[in-house]
Order: structure tokens, then C-alpha cells, then sequence
């Protein structure tokens, strides 16, 4: 009875607050669209590279649509000819011994370049493999050396142009984590900022829609009716988590029919990760804005609460992060939230494989709901 | 006749500051209590210590016979905050109907004491208008049809008739006579002595002490004076007096 009161009060009120309810349904799509074009045009990026003496099988393997050869003979160094003519490469062979340089001022480029030669390998790895030629079975070595002395570089010198080295022979693995060779940076980033969208936004709204029942004196006077505090938190719980449960599925029909990006779990899946998702960010939104006296100081919990976790929800594989990084990624809610939603999303997870996960989520909805309580004893000593 | 709000010996405060000292007050089912003293006396505090929102620091607080703080027994007294704390996007009905929801009144007992409360404060015809486009005093009347929604045994109401003009202050007080007529209790702040002229009886606080107590009538006589403000005012001086021989 009373819940169902503080729920039909909670959407009232935001059903009546126009720009709240655009910013929770027109800004996610706004931002996917926004990530959608930006990560997208990425695809397109072309570098150029100057080949000096390289073979010619070599450099045919290499020439891709992303890269553009531009052969030079003159005598001058690597450094110079890239500084001379704004090459994002230059890649020189001397006798058996071949040298990449790049530029590395836009790391971008250096990556097509270095994926381009790795492409390149592969081709002639395989052709070699068919026919059995030894002059490309070396020309695999050759590249093999400089490929993996080049991309030690830009970890030492990334700003300046990359010292040519040589060193033994490094082997140079690509590791895919989502999807494959041909998907896109968006197709990793879908998932996560899905997640994302309905956890921001949940957070934000809710924990300001509480602070203004604080610094409206109206918790105070809520709490001066026999009303439970789990009353009025699970009010809240189910008001705003009927508007998540909302925006999730506009954020998945977005990306169903607008990006035509294809879910290949389960819809039911999504839609209960953003739920629980947004449980946790409710009740955190809840808690983190008793600490916050005005809307402003809830705004300055966004990049100390809510920025860090973006980092750990999989835009860098956490997989490949130290160990003690790693263990900051599991203390962040939207990390097992991502990390569910990714494997949902492009790996078609069961929901017996997410459970854990999911489970981890429950606790922090727990957790923060234990403090919710006890902080509302502050208004109410019973 | 059973007392409605005994408490004993309080002392109460916030953190380590005192704010209140050795109240005594009893008040019976019928009764009307005006709690009368300057801003910062410690009435408000009362007032919460009453209703259980906070713990007394030392002694003891029943009302209706239990003792607070007791999250059920606020299902009994009707409270109007010294504050208005309102929901702005709602409608007046629909502020009155939230509270009466978290108070217990049942749907059909709503549609009978929301025109009933609105009507004692003449807010019938206001009452689909948006709280955040009513005015001050507007504000004040829907705070008070709220703590009279659920029509309680006890309406505990922290100064009512602030920014309240006088003809419907006379309105008010002559709703609270007839609530108090059938036997509910009121106890109210106010620091405007023609307040507590109209209370059955009166006490007053002053830098957190209870400085004197009684009837109206009881006061002027005791005091041999013509009006409850010269009452206060002397035992203000009597306060000042005593300090300084401490
Ligand atoms: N939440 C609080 N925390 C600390 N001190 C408070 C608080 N509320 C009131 N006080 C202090 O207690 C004293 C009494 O306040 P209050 O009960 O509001 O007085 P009144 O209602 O008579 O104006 C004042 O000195 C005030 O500063
Ligand atoms: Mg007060």
C-alpha cells in the first residue's frame, strides 16, 4: 500500500519533468550515436609508408587499402625522410635485414601500419606454406625481426620518431578479444556503453531526486508517517527502475533496428544485466548523495564514483592490465556489468555463464542498500 | 481522562551541545498545548523528541501511552513541519493524497477527508493547482490539511499560523476548538502570544528551559499581569535574574 503510493509518487514526478525524462531517453541514444559515428570512421584511418630496397613480393603483400607505398631512394635516414615528408613509416631492407621506423606521433596510423605488415606476414606465411618457396619463408623472418623491433618502439619513444633497432626475433601475436579481425572498435564499445548509459544516468537522476527530498525536508517529513525506510527505498527501487527498464530497452531496440548491430544472446539476458545494473547504480546514487548537500556537490562525485568504472568496463581489456589494476576492476559494479553485457551481446552467453557475475551485482545492490537504511536513521531513530 | 503526551525529565540535544533541559510536561487527551518561546528555544526540538524522531538524551517520553521513539504511534499524530516540505510537480490533492497514503487513510476514506481537510483551510478551490505554483501562505494551509488528513488523536503542528492571515487564523482556531471538542489532543508552536491565548494551556521556553507553565488565566494571575506576552516577558527576566545569582 504504502510502496505502491511512493512508486506512483516517483513516476508522477518524473513523468512530469520533461527535460529528466528527454535527458534519460533522448541523451543515451544521443551518446551511442555520437560513439557509433566517432568509432566507426576509425575503420577508415590511412597511413603512408616509404619502402626503401624492400622486396617486391614483400611490399605487394603489404600494399592494403589502408596503406599507401611511396617508394624512396634517396640516401638520408629513416628519421629524416619521415620527418621530410610526413610518412607515418618508412620500412628499409639492407641486404637480409629489415627496418621499420614509425613516426608514432598518431598512434593510430602506427597501429594500421604494424597491422598491415602483420597481415602482410600472414599472407606470406600462408603462400609459403602452399608452395614452398624459401625466398619467402625469409622474407617472413625478415619482417618478422623488424615488426617486433619496431613495436617496442612506441612504448619508449612515443612522441619522437621511433629509433631504428633490430633485435632477435619477437613473435607477434594479435589477440582478438570480441569478435574478429573485421569488427570494428564500436562493436566492443556497444555493449559497454549500454550498460553504461542506463547506470549513469540511474545514478544521476535518482541520487538527485533523493537529495531534493532531503533538501526539501520532505525524507524528514516522509519519515514522520509510519513509514518503513525500506518502504520509501523500495519505492524508489522500483519507481526509477521502471524508467531504466524503459531506457534499456529503447537503448536495445536503438541498436537493433538503427545500428543494425546484432545481439546474439538472449534480449532477456540484456535487459536483466541493465536492471540489475541499475539497481546497483539506484541504490548507490541513493547513498553517495548523502554525502552531497546540494546538486552541484552531487555533480562532483560523478568523476570520483562514476568516471574510474568506465575505464575498467572493458574499452581496455582488463585482462591485459597489471594485477593490481585488475583487482580495482573488481571492486566496480559496471565492470561484471560490462563484462556480462559484452559476453551476452557478442558471444551469446546463457545465463548460467553470466550468474556469477550477476550475482556479484546483487551483492552491491545489497550492500548499498544496508547502508541506505542505516543512513536514514539519522532522520528517524526508529 | 488519560494524559496523551507525558514526558519526564528530558534533557536532549544534538552531538554534545544540550539544547533542552529538564521538561516536564504532561498534556491530557483534549487538550490544547501552545509551546511558546523565541526562535532557537528549543521547541522544534521538542517537538521531534515527541514524535521519535529523535532519542531522548536522558528521561523519558510516552505518548498515547507508549513510549517513543515508536515508529507505529507516528500512524496517530498528525504533524505540520515548522518548514513546508511539499512536493512541488504534485497537485495540492495529490500532496494530500501521497501523505494520506503514508499515513494509513484508506482510498475510500480519501474521498471524504481530502475535500474535508482542504475545506478547514480553504483550499477547495486550489487543489488541483501545482504546489510550486501556490503562494506562501498557501503553502502553509496545505501543510496544515496534510497533518489533519488522517484525521489522528493527536495533531502536533510547529507554528501553524506563521504567514497566515488573520481571518483564516480565526478559521483555523475555531477547527482546532471543534477537533480538540472531540477529544483529540494539540500541541503547537508558536512564538505569536495571541496563539496562545487561544491554547487551553500554555508553556513557555526559553534558552531551552521550560520558564513558565499553566492556563492562560493561571499565568496573568501568577504573574499579576494583563496580557501572556508581559508573562513572558517577566519570566524571561526572572530567567536572566536567576542565571546571574548561579
Ligand atoms: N539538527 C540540528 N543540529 C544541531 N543543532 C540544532 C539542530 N536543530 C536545531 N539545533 C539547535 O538547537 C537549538 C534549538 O533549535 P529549535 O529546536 O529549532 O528551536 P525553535 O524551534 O524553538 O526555534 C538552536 O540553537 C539550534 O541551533
Ligand atoms: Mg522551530
Amino acid at each position: 500500500m504504502r510502496i505502491a503510493g511512493m512508486i506512483k509518487r516517483v513516476l508522477r514526478e518524473m513523468l512530469r519533468d520533461k527535460r529528466t525524462i528527454a535527458l534519460m531517453f533522448i541523451a543515451p541514444l544521443f551518446i551511442l550515436t555520437l560513439i557509433y559515428f566517432l568509432f566507426q570512421s576509425n575503420v577508415t584511418t590511412t597511413a603512408t609508408l616509404a619502402v626503401r630496397g624492400v622486396d617486391s613480393t614483400l611490399v605487394s603483400a603489404v600494399d592494403t587499402d589502408h596503406v599507401t607505398i611511396k617508394h624512396d631512394t634517396s640516401k638520408q635516414s629513416a628519421d629524416k625522410v619521415i620527418r621530410k615528408h610526413d610518412y607515418a613509416g618508412m620500412l628499409i631492407q639492407k641486404g637480409d635485414k629489415l627496418t621499420l621506423t614509425l613516426a608514432n606521433s598518431d598512434q593510430t596510423k602506427s597501429a594500421v601500419l604494424k597491422q598491415s605488415l602483420q597481415a602482410a606476414q600472414i599472407k606470406l606465411k600462408t603462400k609459403a606454406a602452399a608452395s614452398a618457396i624459401k625466398r619467402e619463408a625469409a622474407a617472413i623472418k625478415k619482417l618478422q625481426q623488424a615488426l617486433a623491433a619496431a613495436t617496442r618502439n612506441p612504448a619508449v619513444a612515443a612522441q619522437t620518431p621511433a629509433q631504428p633497432s633490430q633485435s632477435k626475433n619477437y613473435t607477434v601475436k594479435t589477440h582478438y578479444l570480441y569478435g574478429s579481425s573485421d569488427s570494428t572498435y564500436f562493436d566492443t564499445l556497444l555493449p559497454i556503453m549500454m550498460g553504461f548509459v542506463v547506470f549513469f544516468f540511474v545514478f544521476l537522476i535518482s541520487g538527485i531526486a533523493l537529495l531534493k527530498e532531503r533538501t526539501t525536508g520532505t525524507l524528514y517529513r516522509l519519515l514522520a508517517t509510519p513509514v518503513k525506510r525500506g518502504e520509501i527505498i523500495s519505492g524508489y527501487l522500483a519507481g526509477y527502475g521502471a524508467f531504466a527498464l524503459v531506457q534499456t530497452l529503447l537503448v536495445v531496440l536503438y541498436t537493433i533496428f538503427v545500428f543494425k548491430v546484432q545481439i546474439i544472446g538472449s534480449i532477456w539476458n540484456v535487459l536483466l544485466i541493465n536492471i540489475l545494473l541499475a539497481a546497483v547504480a539506484l541504490t548507490m546514487g541513493l547513498f553517495i548523495s548523502t554525502f552531497a548537500s546540494s546538486e552541484f556537490q552531487m555533480m562532483q562525485f560523478i568523476p570520483i564514483v562514476v568516471i574510474p568504472q568506465i575505464f575498467f568496463s572493458g574499452i581496455i581489456p582488463v585482462s591485459t592490465m597489471p594485477n593490481w589494476l585488475q583487482a580495482i576492476a573488481h571492486i566496480m559494479p559496471l565492470y561484471y556489468g560490462a563484462t556480462s553485457m559484452s559476453n551476452v551481446v557478442e558471444k551469446g552467453a546463457s545465463l548460467t555463464s553470466i550468474a556469477p557475475s550477476l550475482l556479484i551485482l546483487l551483492v552491491f545492490v545489497a550492500g548499498f542498500l544496508m547502508l541506505n537504511l542505516i543512513t536514514m536513521r539519522k532522520y528517524r531513530n526508529v | 481522562m488519560t494524559d496523551t503526551i507525558q514526558v519526564h525529565d528530558l534533557q536532549q540535544g544534538y552531538g554534545k551541545t544540550i539544547v533542552l533541559r529538564d521538561i516536564n510536561l504532561t498534556v491530557a487527551s483534549g487538550d490544547i498545548l501552545a509551546l511558546i518561546g523565541p526562535s532557537g528555544a528549543g521547541k522544534t526540538t521538542l517537538i521531534s523528541t515527541i514524535m521519535g524522531m529523535l532519542k531522548p538524551k536522558a528521561g523519558s517520553v510516552t505518548v498515547l501511552d507508549t513510549t517513543m521513539p515508536n515508529r507505529q504511534i507516528l500512524a496517530k499524530i498528525g504533524y505540520m513541519a515548522q518548514t513546508d516540505a511539499l512536493y512541488d510537480v504534485l497537485t495540492g490533492r495529490e500532496n494530500l493524497d501521497f501523505f494520506g497514503t503514508m499515513q494509513g487513510v484508506t482510498k475510500a476514506q480519501m474521498a471524504e477527508r481530502i475535500p474535508h481537510a482542504a475545506g478547514v483551510v480553504n483550499l477547495d478551490d486550489d487543489l488541483n493547482k501545482y504546489v510550486k505554483d501556490f503562494s506562501g501562505g498557501m503553502k502553509r494551509r496545505l501543510s496544515l490539511a496534510i497533518a489533519l488528513i488522517s484525521d489522528p488523536p493527536l495533531l502536533i503542528l510547529d507554528e501553524p499560523t506563521v504567514g497566515i492571515d488573520p481571518e483564516l487564523r480565526q478559521q483555523i482556531w475555531q477547527e482546532l476548538h471543534k477537533i480538540a471538542d472531540e477529544g483529540k489532543t494539540i500541541l503547537l508552536t508558536t512564538h505569536v502570544m495571541e496563539d496562545a491565548e487561544e491554547a487551553d494551556h500554555v508553556m513557555m521556553i526559553r534558552n531551552g528551559e521550560a520558564i513558565a507553565q499553566g492556563t492562560p488565566a493561571e499565568l496573568t494571575k501568577q504573574y499579576q499581569v494583563a496580557t501572556i506576552e508581559e508573562v513572558f516577558l517577566q519570566a524571561g527576566r526572572d530567567q536572566d535574574a536567576h542565571r546571574r545569582n548561579d
